[in-house]
């Protein structure tokens, strides 16, 4: 008698078809095993649009009833294993209909484990993790992020390789018996098979002790009752913006208090604000209207709101004076433009070192901004063998 | 009676949606329509797959709107094609006037209602409002939990709705996200049992062809209209016959289906107090009941199956038994007696004429797609028996789960 239960966090578009497949292999998989199970997408989330954080589960159990437990529910109560297809959601995840942050290791059971695609090591991602007051265990399967995409498939390995970390960090969820003979089934790929063991071979965890990681309380607020709500469905409007920081020059919009984006982004706007020509462009173009305004007539991205699209690279006709950097290379929010005002030398400094850096790093994938740009992403295997059809 | 299964089922993982999709085609469904609304456009994503991939041969029609993928089956299910669509929330009255003119003119439609909130507010979420507002139209209503149960019923809806004796649509209502999104183990019969069950839908003298020179829908006036009002009073009347014919035949051939077609009873042989409700609510429930029970505590479900035809009669015996009724709406009738649901009013009107009757209450609960977790079904059944002991009915605890 039992049940476990995981979660697969994602990306909308470029992981949708990842997280959906991961969720039904281990289904499938528990099957042999005798078991039930059920797998299911937020249904609050909206994984057709770009980037946003979503989440998929599967829950397996060894009888109905139990299973019963977890049914009609959109997320399951508590997993035993997190994992996350996008490293950068280790900051935590806002969904596009969800109100607040929610740590990554938030449905992470006591002693559970969150295994993380990435490049970075172990220490590097707790440290973007919310502190939990109970213990549980990173592991990282190495990889760069998958870009698995929503119709087409890109099928780099990464589903297997990630079912079996599962198989090894989890193995009352499924063994790696029965994954492979999922897998075979279900890919008819004996390589892929292959790519399973060795991932549930070299997986390797550790603990993460309670209060070990980010200290930050998460952003959350109350819902109000229908007796406090304002009623006949009215929205105020936020008050017209003024000066930058609130004083009287530059210009900062008032933002809603409530919806911050702070870990939607994958990537963000670095700005040289020496070679910035005050065109306006990033501040006219940007949809989230971003920009602040400084009083010297620079443009602050403030990220509080930027969601990382990278427009404001594409329109900005100084090279590169606005570069789109990792999220990944990032550990606060704070406004560059004040880091700059108060040490110009020591931010260029920074600046001019983490743009090169960038360059030399593989590029990700951060909102399409170009019509024929997926087909540039994906487009050199489109006609390969290895790109197998959504489902 | 699982000896008449010929051959062996295929389990698959699919979601409710999947499932009335892959209905669709095991039934040879000559013309579906879609237009896309979430959730229910699950079932068109699936449908058009299964064409694509060459699984399944129909008329695919996209239509530009709601109203027309309705109009568009109304008419092909006139000339006698079998016919499927559907939608969710507004898209489903977008197409109302379509909805009444289908069941005005007798119409076997079958549609998959994917329950959402009616806008405004925009929300995703399930709420039985849409479905519900045809409920007096003449289209035969039913609430499905389970991915399988959804399978099972369309295939039965066809049989019902195409029935001579009945001709009339039936929609299929399955909650939105915990049935349309959610995909579990189902079994998919083998085609030649569905064949076995289902004939082609014959239309006799009544269709619609050069061959066979008929006018259908004239301009009717006082003179005519309540002898043609009376005759769908009548189809409906006999749907419920037919259900329980189709249902035990369907139980026969795929051994599988609850002994009731209108309800399914849990845990009510010696219960006190029993909730009753409709569609995916009954997992939370059931779980609840389950734990009550072992506290000694004598609670029940009973989870309605068909709306309409409502089964008054089986309806008033079964739940005559109990001290206490909780009917639990995914729905609201504003202004409506006691504020109650609408599920909730037809129960209590059904009981009046009981020798016992029951205290009946009405609970709201699970609106917009909000989960119906444990603690609220706890906090119903100590309302129930807080009426019980007292004699009175706190209306003010009618709503469930509601922040205040």
């Amino acid at each position: 008698m039992g049940k476990t239960s995981l979660e697969v966090v994602y990306r909308g578009i470029f992981q949708k078809t990842l997280a959906r497949n991961i969720c039904r292999a281990i289904v499938l998989a528990a099957r042999k095993e005798g078991k039930v199970g059920i797998g299911f997408g937020r249904y609050g989330d909206s994984p057709e649009r770009n980037g946003i954080p979503a989440k998929y589960f599967a829950v397996v159990a060894d009888t109905q009833e139990e299973l019963e437990e977890n049914l009609a529910m959109y997320e399951a109560d508590n997993v035993d294993v997190t994992v996350a297809v996008d490293d950068t959601l280790c900051k935590g995840v806002e969904s596009w209909g969800w109100y607040g942050l929610q740590p990554i290791n938030q449905l992470t059971k006591n002693t559970g484990t969150v295994l993380v695609t990435s490049v970075q090591g172990r220490s590097d991602l707790v440290r973007d993790i919310h502190t939990k007051d109970v213990p549980y265990n990173i592991g990282v399967v190495q990889g760069s992020t998958s870009f698995s995409g929503l119709w087409v498939y890109k099928d780099d390995h990464t589903d297997v390789r990630v079912l079996g970390a599962i198989c090894k960090v989890c193995p009352e969820m499924v063994s790696l018996e029965s994954m492979e003979e999922a897998i075979l089934e279900q890919w008819n790929n004996p390589v892929k098979v292959d790519s399973a063991r060795k991932s549930h071979d070299r997986i390797e965890t550790r603990v993460v002790e309670p209060g070990e990681g980010n200290p930050e309380e998460p952003f959350s607020f109350d819902l109000p009752g229908w007796t406090t709500m304002e009623e006949a469905l009215v929205v105020r409007n936020v008050e017209q913006g003024a000066g930058f920081r609130g004083g009287d020059g530059g210009y900062e919009p008032v933002r809603n208090p409530y919806f911050k984006k702070w870990s939607t982004r994958t990537m963000r706007p670095v700005v040289n604000f020496e070679t910035c020509i005050k065109c306006t462009l990033c501040w006219l173009h940007c949809p989230d209207s971003c920009f602040d305004v400084t009083p010297d007539g620079l443009y602050d991205s403030n990220m509080e709101s930027c969601c990382g699209c990278g427009v404001c690279e594409d329109v900005c006709p100084v090279p590169d004076c606005i570069t789109m950097v990792n999220e990944a290379e990032f550990e606060g929010n704070l406004s560059q433009w004040e880091d700059w005002n108060t040490n110009k030398d020591g931010y260029n400094k920074w600046m001019t070192e983490i743009v090169e850096k960038q360059k030399t790093q593989e590029p990700r994938s951060h909102g399409f901004h170009h019509v024929g740009q997926y087909r540039e992403e994906v487009g050199s295997v489109t006609d390969s063998r290895n790109v197998v059809e959504g489902l | 009676m699982s000896t008449t299964i010929e051959k062996p089922e295929q389990e698959l993982l699919i979601s409710g949606s999947e499932a009335i999709a892959i209905a669709c085609s095991m039934a040879d469904v000559d013309v579906i329509t879609a237009y896309p609304i979430r959730p229910y456009d699950t079932v068109m994503q699936y449908v058009s797959r299964l064409v694509a991939d060459g699984e399944m041969d129909c008329e695919f029609i996209v239509a530009e709107s709601e109203h027309s993928q309705f109009e568009i089956v109304k008419h092909a299910s006139a000339v006698g094609a079998r016919v499927f669509c559907g939608s969710s929330g507004v898209g489903w009255f977008y197409a109302f006037e379509a909805l009444a003119v289908t069941a005005g003119l007798r119409l076997p439609v079958v549609a998959m209602v994917g329950n959402r909130a009616l806008d405004d507010p925009g929300a995703f979420g399930t709420e039985h409002n849409d479905a519900l507002a045809v409920r007096d139209l003449g289209w035969m209503l039913n609430w499905v939990a389970t991915a399988q149960e959804a399978l099972d019923t369309a295939l039965m809806a066809w049989r019902i709705a195409e029935d001579p004796r009945v001709f009339l649509p039936c929609a299929i209502s399955a909650d939105g996200s915990f049935l349309t999104h959610s995909q579990v183990l189902t079994n998919v019969p083998d085609k030649s049992l569905v064949d076995k069950f289902l004939p082609r839908y014959d239309r006799g003298d009544k269709v619609l062809h050069p061959d066979n020179p008929i006018t259908v829908a004239p301009q009717v006036n006082e003179d005519w209209l309540m002898e043609i009002r009376r005759q769908t009073d009548d189809g409906m009347r006999r749907a419920k016959g037919v259900v329980e014919e189709v249902h035990e035949e369907f139980r026969d051939i795929f051994g599988r289906g609850t002994p009731s077609p209108f309800f399914e009873e849990y845990m009510t042989d010696d219960a006190e107090v029993v909730f009753v409700g409709m569609g995916t609510l009954a997992l939370p429930v059931r779980v609840a009941v389950r734990q009550m029970r072992e506290q000694g505590i004598k609670v029940g479900f009973v989870r309605i199956k068909w709306f309409r035809p409502f089964a008054t009669e089986e309806i008033k015996a079964c739940l005559s038994r109990f001290k206490a009724i909780g009917v639990v709406d995914r729905d609201y009738s504003f202004g409506s007696p006691d504020f109650g649901g609408v599920l909730y009013n037809d129960i209590r009107a059904a009981l009046y004429d009981s020798e016992k009757k029951p205290l009946v209450i009405s609970f709201i609960a699970g609106l917009g797609g909000r989960e119906v977790r444990g603690q609220n079904v706890v906090e119903m059944k100590d309302v129930m028996y807080e009426a019980l002991a007292t004699g009175k009915i706190d209306r003010d605890k009618q709503w469930i789960g509601v922040r205040r």
